[in-house]
């Protein structure tokens, strides 16, 4: 019966825009864990929270202003240069205190506190579902090109500045990603489920996987199982869908202990 | 640029980052050649490196590349990424490395993910993708770190086939390994 709810025209778009995002933000994900930077995916998400509850105070576009905060972080990621994990953790409690005092100021606040920092996955709607399409579509369009920049940087860190490139476009790229990413996932599936999804496939996958390609078609799986398990768990028990998504991911983390990787040895 | 047309000058060089640590420095790379710098801990052999690639400042003098000399970097001591399932081949697709007839002791490393290299194999794994790659400029810092007399001869074989239009100044506390592949070897002082 809940197999067939999961179907119901009611809930198609979220589920839709959920699977689509099940897919996408894990292959963020392997991008910020690839820099070790995947706890950036929290402080973004934190801050873009914070914007979208200023906004509500401000009785302005909530996404808008979840942008301008997730892009805040974006910025302080770039132009600090040298962003570590802990830069990361002060975006993260600075965001998280700002959403809980903000939102003790007005109504409008404290709801959309309460949407950013649990989701509603069953409320989206079709710019939600379109937003997440693009998403997906972008990343799958320049992943390669951008994959291989990132890449270099990683493993040949002064590579663009002897060559006198600029590294400025794969930069920009991936945090035009990150936050359009991040605002898409904390407005539908909230802060934590956002972050877990960026995290948890990544940290399975790049353990398993013997390639890159191979790593980000397990985060991608992996991202989709959670995902539809989440829902279908959700919707049959009556629970909130982030908190059951990341039951499903934290579920999947033993994957990690297997003693084996996926791939063939070339 | 003609083949006589240097790949690197430096004239009167000082470099360094909040204040200068080296220099004056002048020397010249000619395609084909391999350079040597040699010199005590702590003289400014790993920061004039960094200079040409921009990573330390410029106090003085002049350093002259032209456009077109592309560069490769093997830093002293190349950060091995903890868990990333990259495998040496594609490290060295993303080189622009060729895998085709690699040596025995290099095609092994093709099939491991970096995480399962030793440290002295991801050195390896570093120089060769540098030295190998199409970059016309190859920057070796202390290449032989870590690595054991199989590896060693593996560097110095392909130092001693260097294409003519290429060159390559090293930096290295390896005297036998200098003298070894080196034309020419510049000493820094304090």
């Amino acid at each position: 019966m809940w197999l067939s709810l999961a179907w119901d025209p009611l809930f198609r778009v979220p589920l839709a825009t959920g699977l689509t995002l099940a897919v996408a933000l894990p292959l963020l994900g392997a991008c910020l864990r690839m820099r070790e930077q995947w706890f950036s995916g929290l402080g973004v998400a934190q801050l873009a929270a914070a914007g979208g509850v200023i906004g509500a105070l401000l009785h302005a576009p909530v996404i808008l202003f979840a942008l301008l905060g997730a892009a805040l972080g974006g910025a302080a990621r770039t132009l600090t240069g040298s962003t570590r994990n802990e830069h990361y953790a002060v975006m993260l409690l600075g965001g998280w205190a700002a959403v809980l005092l903000l939102s003790a100021w007005g109504h409008e606040a404290g709801l959309a506190a309460d949407h950013l920092l649990n989701g509603q996955l069953y409320f989206t709607s079709l710019p939600h579902l379109l937003g997440a399409v693009g998403l997906l579509a972008a990343l799958l369009l320049c992943g390669h090109w951008l994959a291989r920049r990132l890449l270099i940087t990683r493993l040949f860190p002064s590579h663009f500045k002897a060559n006198r490139q600029p590294d400025w476009p794969h930069e920009l790229c991936l945090e035009a990603l990150l936050v359009g990413g991040v605002v898409l996932g904390i407005s539908t599936m909230g802060v934590m489920a956002t972050f877990a999804m960026m995290f948890i496939p990544p940290w399975i996958a790049f353990r398993l996987a013997r390639g890159w390609m191979r790593a980000l078609l397990l985060c991608a799986l992996l991202g989709a199982g959670a995902g539809l398990a989440g829902f279908i768990v959700a919707l049959a028990l009556d629970l909130p869908f982030g908190p059951a998504l990341v039951g499903m991911l934290l579920l999947a983390l033993p994957l990690r202990l297997l003693p084996f990787r996926f791939g063939r040895i070339a | 640029m003609t083949e006589t047309t240097p790949l690197l000058e430096l004239c009167e060089v000082r470099a360094g980052y909040a204040q200068p640590v080296v220099g004056p420095v002048s020397l010249r790379l000619s395609p084909g050649e391999v350079l040597g710098l040699k010199g005590v801990n702590g003289v400014g052999k790993t920061t004039l490196l960094k200079l040409i690639t921009g990573e330390a400042r410029l106090f003085g003098g002049r350093v002259h590349r032209p456009g077109e000399v592309t560069v490769a970097h093997h830093r002293q001591r190349p950060e091995k990424p903890p868990e990333l399932p990259l495998t040496g081949r594609e490290v060295f697709r993303i080189a622009s490395v060729s895998t085709e007839r690699l040596p025995a002791g290099v095609a092994e490393l093709c099939r491991l993910c970096l995480d399962e290299m030793s440290g002295g194999q991801f050195q390896l794994l570093h120089a060769w993708a540098c030295l190998m790659g199409p970059a016309r400029l190859v920057l070796l810092d202390e290449p032989t770190n870590n690595l054991d007399q199989v590896a060693i001869e593996l560097l110095l074989a392909e130092l001693e086939t260097l294409a003519p239009d290429r060159g390559v100044l090293m930096v290295s506390h390896d005297p036998a390994f200098l003298e070894a592949t080196c034309d020419r070897i510049v000493p820094l002082c304090g």
